[in-house]
């Protein structure tokens, strides 16, 4: 019985009229992997066109590629040698279907540019060849075709090749080999070619036979990014597909982010009887946790110590392929692996010219063109870089409803990237001498962040001083961290954009967390819109942060007013205000609710000291 | 893990994503060999269950032996079953050629049952070497308003990352099966012991290949009886598969045609 084995993938890759798809018709052919009635066919179809017999084809099914001679979108055939079975993935060559050319690339596992001997290195070989690395190919060959229409000089192909070569080059890339063929004459391709005595390098079937399988990222750290939550009966149940490494049962995951911890108690299956006890990058599978710990869509599992890096920002090589160009300062959806979040293109760094490698700076990249950029995200990115664990280190673009670009993570040098097992040893490290407990006990009473979030002149500020002044006065230790104190210091270089908001908060919500660290009580007053912006401080500090929703209605708020603001927002003086043009997200689920609106004063400062007293008011004697 | 394996959990993750992402959602179940390999890909994705309706185009012209199958399996998998008769074909394109006018009747209740259940997205066990129209399409294929596929505005699709965003009133076709070649369904079915129509086994030196209507299908000469020997037999043949669908081969375009207007 014949093994299975899975087909070698090959892209196509080269300018527009180099011949790629004849060439493709041609190695179908000679190794005799043309499906039966199939060349017939072609005949036909060539002569209704008046055409001489045309190899593309076999490709080229629309009408309006065969109308019109050209390669609209990528197509699969399948070939076998003696030694192996291939998918060639045939792309267009032509600048207009660039998309369809990556869609196609991005497919394979290795890469046969072609190249043709009369016209030599043209503006899409280079493009071509340089997005076949930012894809992750790094198995290239390639034919320079056409050998007939250059009488087969043995001079013309070596000056093709060296610059051919020249250029791989300074992408990092050696070919496997360079082949002097004839896609419509036959020439090298699975036969020597009695015409070009001098070449004595592989044949071009030899060459594709020389590729070696991809190696599957097994032994890598383990990244499983969860796809779904399913709860179809008593069992609920984490699906997602291991994307590098191996996760095992009794295995400790930890999710980014949010860094929350359980025990992989089962690998689920069906039919029933056949749970795994392990699974390899590759499988997709759905697994049970022994702890109930909340686990959403977009969160990667991974073991301790061994985790993808968390960022605000990250540095990437993209390819554009939108309608409209990529802009500085505008924002799209970015999806990688399961997860997906608005991002804001901060800074184009440098748009590359694929022809000599030359970059320069832009406000803006085209369809076709390559860049490196700087993505900056409100919320946590998880992500690795793209050369080590490529599967979490990819991602595209998507503008309006269209996926408009591909991307490639690089975290070499970046900043902002922080390594989940780095910050919890620091953490550590602090706590070391003077534990959390012990300040409690001096203290008399516990510390935590009390995080008071809510419209603009909902009271949060209000109630903020009288709660302080409340604890302060029973002996309690605490302070407030009011909104525009904090921007006039810590924050007085950002506005109010999204992303500023979002930094603001995260430079509230760790500062806010040190504080309580030191046994203190933090008071909080910030309308922090976002909920993923509350979400990221409640992951700084999930043990110490109450979410307490100060509500009340727009109208009463917009009837108080306190600071004028609502009017100057409804007159268009303020972009992005709270509530009249940017958005409040409310809690979904807070630890308390005041509502400013129905109770006076001394009723809610009431229900909060309540709160206060009831959480944060008895500290357990230690043993 | 070995080919078939990953073979599968391509196909259960586009599942997955399915279900994530496109609401409600229906799964064509045309009683062949692919789409019985879809209903258990299913039920390995969501663990027993296939948490969506199978739709079935009956054009009353199927097989004795393949309403029997789907009534045997259809309660056997605890499938959620919902039968659309096509409508009669002389409300078909008279320009079309006489077979694929016939097809084209399975288009309009596919259509009609994509607006009754108000469906987002429809799932279809089409494979890319069936075809070379096939051959080029996308996991998530974005339709019109009236099913139709615009070729030559085709989504990118890298990595995985699937068109999941669309203007109102797209409607998307899945093809979690695409990868997949036509041994690669009759190895992946002997290992998993999935029940198939008997049809496709050879009686008397003829066996179908590949089933649609009774008038437009035609068996091919085969003495291929058991599993192991149609493997055995399509790894030797050159012939292509769907030699005895007749609406593939009544003009050049004829299939493109019936696709293009929102055939399978």
């Amino acid at each position: 019985m014949a093994e299975a084995v899975a087909p070698l993938r090959i892209a196509l890759a080269g300018h527009v009229d180099h011949g790629k798809s004849t060439l493709v018709g041609r190695l179908v052919y000679d190794t005799g992997s043309l499906p039966e009635g199939k060349l017939e066919a072609i005949r036909a179809s060539s002569a209704k066109r008046g055409m001489p017999f045309e190899w593309a084809f076999l490709l080229d099914a629309f009408q309006a590629e065969r109308d019109q001679g050209i390669t609209i979108d990528t197509t699969q055939v399948w070939l076998k040698t003696a030694k192996r079975a291939y998918t060639l993935v045939d792309a267009p060559g032509h600048k207009e279907f660039l998309r369809n050319m990556v869609t196609g690339a991005a497919a394979a596992d290795c890469a046969l540019l072609v190249v043709d001997a009369k016209e030599g290195v043209r503006e899409q070989s280079r493009r071509h060849a340089y997005l076949l690395g930012l894809l992750g190919l790094s198995q290239i060959l390639v034919a320079v075709n056409k050998m007939d229409l250059v009488d087969y000089d043995q001079a013309r192909f070596a000056e093709v090749a060296r610059a051919i070569e020249a250029y791989l080059d300074s992408l990092g890339v050696a070919p496997r080999a360079v082949v002097p063929v004839s896609g419509r004459e036959g020439d090298n391709v699975a036969a020597r070619s009695a015409a070009m005595p001098w070449y004595h390098g592989p044949t071009l079937v030899e060459a594709i036979d020389g590729f070696r399988p991809p190696i599957p990222p097994v032994d890598q750290p383990l990244r499983f990014p969860v796809q779904d939550v399913y709860k179809f009966d008593e069992r609920r149940i984490l699906a997602g597909r291991v994307e590098s490494g191996r996760l095992r049962r009794g295995d400790t995951l930890v999710f980014s982010p949010g860094g929350r911890k359980a025990r992989v108690a089962s690998i689920e299956a069906w039919p029933e009887d056949r749970r795994p006890d392990e699974a390899e990058a590759g499988r997709s599978i759905g697994i049970t946790l022994d702890d109930p710990i909340f686990v959403e869509r977009g969160q990667i599992g991974h073991l301790e110590g061994s985790g993808p890096v968390e960022t605000n920002s990250l540095r990437a090589r993209i390819v554009w392929l939108g309608r409209q160009p990529l802009v500085r300062g505008k924002r799209y959806k970015l999806k990688l692996a399961t997860a997906e979040h608005q991002v804001e293109v901060q800074t184009i760094e440098r748009v590359i010219d694929t022809a000599d490698l030359a970059s320069r700076p832009a406000d803006a990249v085209s369809a076709g063109e390559i860049a490196e950029v700087v993505l900056r995200a409100r919320a946590t990115l998880v992500v690795d870089d793209a050369k080590i664990l490529p599967r979490t280190g990819r991602f595209v673009l998507v503008d309006g409803f269209d996926v408009a670009g591909g991307g490639t993570v690089a975290l070499d040098g970046h900043p902002r990237a922080r390594r989940e097992g780095i910050r919890s040893t620091n953490v550590k490290r602090v706590e070391g001498r003077i534990g959390l407990a012990e300040r409690w006990q001096a203290n008399g009473h516990k510390s935590g962040i009390l995080w008071l979030t809510g419209l603009s002149g909902a009271g949060k500020s209000t109630l903020a001083v009288e709660l302080e002044q409340h604890l302060f006065r029973k002996g309690w230790h605490v302070t407030v961290l009011d909104g525009d104190n904090i921007r006039h210091g810590l924050s007085a270089d950002l506005g109010f954009a999204p992303e500023d908001r979002a930094e603001n908060i995260r430079r509230v919500g760790e500062v806010a967390a040190l504080i309580a660290r030191s046994g203190m009580i933090v008071i909080t007053a910030f309308i922090s819109p976002y909920r993923a912006d509350r979400d990221r401080v409640r992951r700084i500090a999930p043990d110490l942060f109450h979410e307490i929703h100060v509500a009340a209605d727009l109208a009463t708020c917009e009837r108080r007013d306190p600071k004028g603001l609502y009017a100057k927002a409804r007159a268009g003086q303020i972009p992005e205000f709270t509530g009249i043009s940017a958005p409040y997200e409310a809690p979904e689920a807070p630890d308390l609710v005041v509502d400013t609106a129905r109770n006076g004063l001394d009723a809610c400062l009431g229900q909060l000291s309540a709160y206060v007293e009831r959480s944060l008011g008895k500290v357990e004697e230690s043993s | 893990m070995d080919h078939l394996d990953a073979l599968e959990s391509q196909s259960v993750y586009i599942l997955r994503e399915a279900f994530n992402k496109l609401d409600p959602l229906g799964l064509l179940w045309s009683l062949g060999k692919d789409s019985n390999v879809m209903v258990w890909l299913c039920r390995k994705a969501f663990f027993g269950r296939v948490p969506f309706p199978a739709l079935f185009c009956d054009t009353g012209k199927k097989f004795p032996e393949m309403y029997a199958f789907r009534d045997r399996y259809a309660r056997e998998w605890g499938l959620d079953l919902t039968v659309e008769p096509c409508p009669p074909v002389e409300e078909m394109d008279p320009t079309l050629p006489p077979a694929a006018r016939s097809s084209a009747r399975k288009t309009y209740a596919l259509k009609s049952l994509v607006q009754r259940l108000e469906l987002k997205a429809v799932i279809a066990g089409i494979r890319r070497d069936e075809d070379a129209t096939r051959a080029k399409e996308r996991y998530f294929s974005p339709r019109g308003e009236n099913a139709e596929w615009d070729v030559r505005e085709q989504p990118p699709e890298l990595w995985d990352q699937f068109k999941t965003d669309f203007a109102p009133g797209t409607h998307i076709r899945v093809h979690p099966l695409l990868h997949w070649t036509e041994v690669d369904v009759w190895r992946y079915i002997r290992r998993e012991g999935i029940p198939v129509v008997d049809l496709y086994f050879a009686k008397g030196g003829k066996r179908y290949r590949s089933l649609g209507d009774q008038d437009i299908t035609h068996p091919m000469t085969s003495n291929a009886a058991t599993l192991d020997e149609i493997i055995a037999e399509l790894e030797a043949t050159r012939a292509p598969e769907r030699a005895g669908r007749a609406m593939d081969h009544e003009a050049e375009d004829s299939f493109e045609r019936l696709r293009v207007a929102g055939y399978m």
